[in-house]
C-alpha cells in the first residue's frame, strides 16, 4: 500500500469526521407493509417481510427481546445477482457469495428522471436521455453504478408505489437499447432504481421482456431496487456501498445501501 | 363511525361475567349434542327391537340390546304439562329466570322434557321439539309453536340459543374474495350494527371490495392475517368491540403433493389458512371471551370458513386440503378454550365454492352468496357445524359412515 493510498483513506476518515463527506442511507425500512413484487398468481411468489417475536422480556425469555424474520431474497431494498436471470445462469462468480467484493463499492451516477416519471409512470429511459445527461454532468465512468432517480421512493402509499391497474404495474425503467448502451458503451457495474424492479412495470411487454434483467445479468452485471433518497446524491461524485448478504448460491438479498457523498 | 345509541353499561360497576349451564353429559348422551351441532334432532333407536328412547342410555330400555343408533326425528308432538322455575339455584339459570318448561309427548312415542318458547299455547297443544345448543354448547330440547309466528326469533329462549349478527359488531377478516364480500353483505342484511371488513394488499384493487363501502354499516380496514403486526394493530383498534368474527381469509390453489415443485405455495396456504387463524385467535380471542356477557351487545361467535376437504384429502387440491385439516384441528382447540365463556365456534365445511380457483371443478358448486346466507342462518340457529351444500353433505355422510372407505374412493 502506498503512502498516498493511506493518505487518501485517512483523508476520507477525516472528511467523514468533519462532515465534509456525508453517509446517505439509500435503504427503505424493512417492514411487513413494505410493498412486495407481485407476479400473476400462477407463478411462485417472493415472500413478503414478516417478523415474529421470539420473546420480549416475558415468560418466553425474561430478560431479552428478539424476533425471527422471514422474507424472499428480493424483498425490500435488495440486490440482484446475475444468476437471478436465466441469461446469467452459467456465468462465473454470479451469486451473492461469489461476486468479488470490489463490485460492492463503486462510483454512482444519478440520472434524474423524476419529472418524466411523474408525467408518465411508464416512462422509459433512452440512450438519448443518458447522453444528454452526460453532456451536462460528464461521461459515466467505467464500473460505475447508474441509478435512475424517479422519486418513486417518496411514494409512501402502497397503492401509489405499486401503481396497479387491470394491465398490471405502471412504473418507469430503462428501454432495451439503453441497457445495452450502458453495458457495451459505458461498462457499468449495475443499474439501480427506486421502483420494485430494475425494469419498468410493463417491461414484460418489451423485447426482450425485462431487458434490464436480461442484458445486465447476461453481462454479469448487477441490479439494485427499492432505493430511496436518491435526491440526496449529486449527479456525479458519490460512492455507492452495497454488499448483499453472503448467501450461498443466493440470487440476491435485502441489504443496507449506503452512499458517501460530498456535503452539499 | 357514529356512537352506539343503545344504553351503555355503568362503567363503575363490575362487568357481567359469562356464565354457562352445566356442560357434563355421559358419552352416550353426547349423541344428542353431536346431532344438534349441525341442526338435527335425533333420538336413539334400537336396531334389534325398534324401540325409540329418551333420555339417551347405553342400552335399549326394552330389550337391553346395545345396538343403538341415533336417527333423525321431526320432533312433532303434543305439549302435555307445563311448569315454571322462577328461582333456580345455578347462576346461569338464575340470571335468566324464569324458565318455562314442559313435558312433550312426541308422535314417535317417547316423552321428553323441553324448554318452552314463549308463544307455545297452553297444554294440550301441538308443538315442534328441536335440539338446540345452549351456551355451554350442549344439546337441550326446546319446544316451539306448531307453526311459525311473527317475531319467532325474538323470544328470550331463542335469543339465548342464537348467535345472530342482528345488532352486533362483526368483523369479516378478508373482503377481497367473493366469499368475504358475500359474508359482509349477508351480515349487513341480517342487521349487523357494524361490519368491519379487512383486506390485505388493497392496492391490488380486488373487484368488488371498494364497492362494499357503499353499505352504511361497512368500514373497510387493512388486515393481513399472515402479518402478526397487522393482526395485532387491528385488534388494538377494534378487538374490544368484535361480537362475531367471520374468518374468510383463505389462500386457495389447486395443487397436489407432486404437481407443484417445492413448498412455497403450500407454505402460504398454511400461513393464511392455519397460522392466520392462530394469529386471529390470539389477537381477538381473549377479548371476545371476556366480553361474552357484556351489555348491550356481547361477543357470541367465531366463524371459520373451512372446506369439506378438511375431513378427507381431495388429492387434486391436496395441499389446500391439508391446510384446511390443520385449521379444523385448531378450530376444535379454540372451541375448547371458548367453551367456558359460551362463545360458539361455527365451522363451515363447503364443498367446491363457485369461485375462480375452482373453475375446473364440475357443478354443483355453491355460490358465495348462498354460502353466506347459510352461514347467517346457521348462526341464528345456533349451530356448531355447517355443511351447506349437497356435495358437502354427501361427503359428510360418507365420512361419518366410514372415513377409510371415503379415503379409498377419493384416492382411486
Amino acid at each position: 500500500m502506498t503512502t498516498s493510498t493511506l493518505g487518501s483513506l485517512a483523508a476520507l476518515v477525516a472528511d467523514l469526521a468533519e462532515g465534509n463527506v456525508e453517509v446517505v442511507d439509500l435503504t427503505q425500512t424493512l417492514a411487513p407493509d413494505m410493498p412486495r413484487i407481485s407476479l400473476p398468481p400462477e407463478f411462485g411468489q417472493a415472500a413478503p417481510f414478516r417478523m415474529e417475536e421470539i420473546s420480549r422480556y416475558d415468560e418466553r425469555g425474561a430478560s431479552w427481546y428478539w424476533n425471527n424474520f422471514s422474507c424472499g431474497e428480493h424483498t425490500g431494498t435488495h440486490f440482484d445477482a446475475p444468476i437471478h436471470w436465466v441469461s446469467g445462469r452459467n456465468l462465473p462468480d454470479n451469486t451473492t457469495d461469489t461476486i468479488p467484493p470490489r463490485s460492492f463499492v463503486g462510483p454512482a451516477c444519478v440520472i434524474n428522471c423524476s419529472l418524466e416519471a411523474e408525467q408518465d409512470p411508464d416512462f422509459l429511459l433512452t440512450v438519448d436521455f443518458v447522453t444528454d445527461w452526460e453532456a451536462t454532468y460528464g461521461r459515466i465512468p467505467p464500473r460505475a453504478w447508474v441509478l435512475m432517480r424517479t422519486d418513486w421512493g417518496k411514494r409512501t402509499d402502497p397503492a401509489e408505489f405499486q401503481n396497479y391497474d387491470e394491465a398490471g404495474q405502471h412504473s418507469p425503467g430503462p428501454n432495451p437499447d439503453c441497457v445495452r448502451f450502458l453495458i457495451e458503451e459505458r461498462d457499468v457495474l449495475g443499474f439501480g432504481t427506486e421502483t420494485i424492479g430494475t425494469d419498468a412495470g410493463q417491461a414484460a411487454h418489451l423485447r426482450p421482456p425485462y431487458p434490464c434483467h436480461f442484458y445486465m445479468h447476461g453481462a454479469n452485471r448487477y441490479g439494485l431496487q427499492c432505493l430511496t433518497n436518491l435526491d440526496r446524491l449529486p449527479p456525479q461524485g458519490a460512492v455507492l456501498i452495497c454488499p448483499p448478504l453472503k448467501i450461498r448460491k443466493g440470487s440476491g438479498s435485502p441489504l443496507r445501501v449506503l452512499a458517501l457523498a460530498p456535503r452539499t | 363511525m357514529t356512537m352506539d345509541q343503545r344504553p351503555h353499561r355503568n362503567p363503575a360497576l363490575p362487568p357481567r361475567r359469562p356464565t354457562t349451564p352445566p356442560i357434563l353429559r355421559s358419552r352416550f348422551a353426547l349423541g344428542l349434542t353431536a346431532a344438534a351441532a349441525s341442526g338435527r334432532f335425533a333420538l336413539q333407536e334400537c336396531l334389534d327391537c325398534g324401540a325409540i328412547q329418551y333420555p339417551p342410555r347405553e342400552a335399549c330400555h326394552c330389550c337391553l340390546s346395545d345396538r343403538l343408533e341415533w336417527r333423525p326425528r321431526d320432533g312433532a308432538g303434543t305439549l302435555l304439562a307445563v311448569t315454571c322455575v322462577r328461582k333456580p339455584y345455578e347462576t346461569y339459570f338464575r340470571e335468566r329466570a324464569p324458565w318455562r318448561t314442559g313435558i312433550v309427548r312426541l308422535d314417535c312415542g317417547v316423552s321428553v322434557v323441553a324448554y318452552l318458547h314463549g308463544r307455545c299455547a297452553e297444554p294440550p297443544a301441538r308443538v315442534r321439539v328441536r335440539a338446540c345448543l345452549d351456551r355451554a354448547g350442549r344439546a337441550v330440547l326446546a319446544a316451539l309453536p306448531d307453526k311459525d309466528v311473527t317475531d319467532m326469533t325474538d323470544d328470550p329462549l331463542m335469543r339465548e340459543f342464537s348467535n345472530s349478527p342482528k345488532g352486533r359488531h362483526v368483523l369479516v377478516t378478508d373482503g377481497t374474495s367473493e366469499i368475504g364480500q358475500a359474508m359482509a353483505i349477508a351480515a349487513a342484511e341480517a342487521g349487523a350494527e357494524t361490519v368491519w371488513v379487512g383486506a390485505s394488499e388493497r392496492w391490488k384493487a380486488a373487484p368488488g371490495f371498494e364497492a362494499l363501502s357503499t353499505i352504511p354499516q361497512v368500514t373497510l380496514l387493512p388486515l393481513d392475517v399472515t402479518d402478526t403486526q397487522s393482526v395485532d394493530t387491528l385488534a388494538g383498534q377494534i378487538g374490544g368491540k368484535v361480537d362475531i368474527l367471520f374468518n374468510t381469509a383463505e389462500f386457495h390453489r389447486t395443487h397436489s403433493a407432486l404437481s407443484r415443485r417445492g413448498v412455497e405455495t403450500a407454505r402460504v396456504e398454511m400461513e393464511v389458512n392455519y397460522f392466520g387463524l392462530l394469529r386471529l385467535a390470539q389477537a381477538f380471542g381473549p377479548a371476545m371471551s371476556a366480553r361474552a356477557a357484556e351489555v348491550p351487545t356481547n361477543a357470541v361467535a367465531w366463524v371459520n370458513v373451512l372446506s369439506v376437504f378438511a375431513l378427507a384429502n381431495y388429492p387434486s387440491q391436496g395441499t389446500f386440503s391439508a391446510s384446511k385439516a390443520a385449521a379444523l384441528s385448531l378450530a376444535q382447540c379454540l372451541r375448547a378454550e371458548f367453551r367456558p365463556a359460551g362463545l360458539r365456534v361455527l365451522n363451515v365445511f363447503p364443498g367446491p365454492v363457485d369461485e375462480a380457483w375452482n373453475q375446473t371443478e364440475l357443478p354443483p358448486k355453491i355460490a358465495p352468496r348462498r354460502l353466506a346466507a347459510d352461514v347467517v342462518r346457521a348462526l341464528e340457529d345456533g349451530l356448531e357445524d355447517l355443511f351447506p351444500d349437497p356435495v358437502a353433505r354427501d361427503w359428510y355422510e360418507r365420512w361419518r359412515a366410514d372415513p377409510k372407505v371415503l379415503e379409498l374412493e377419493l384416492t382411486a
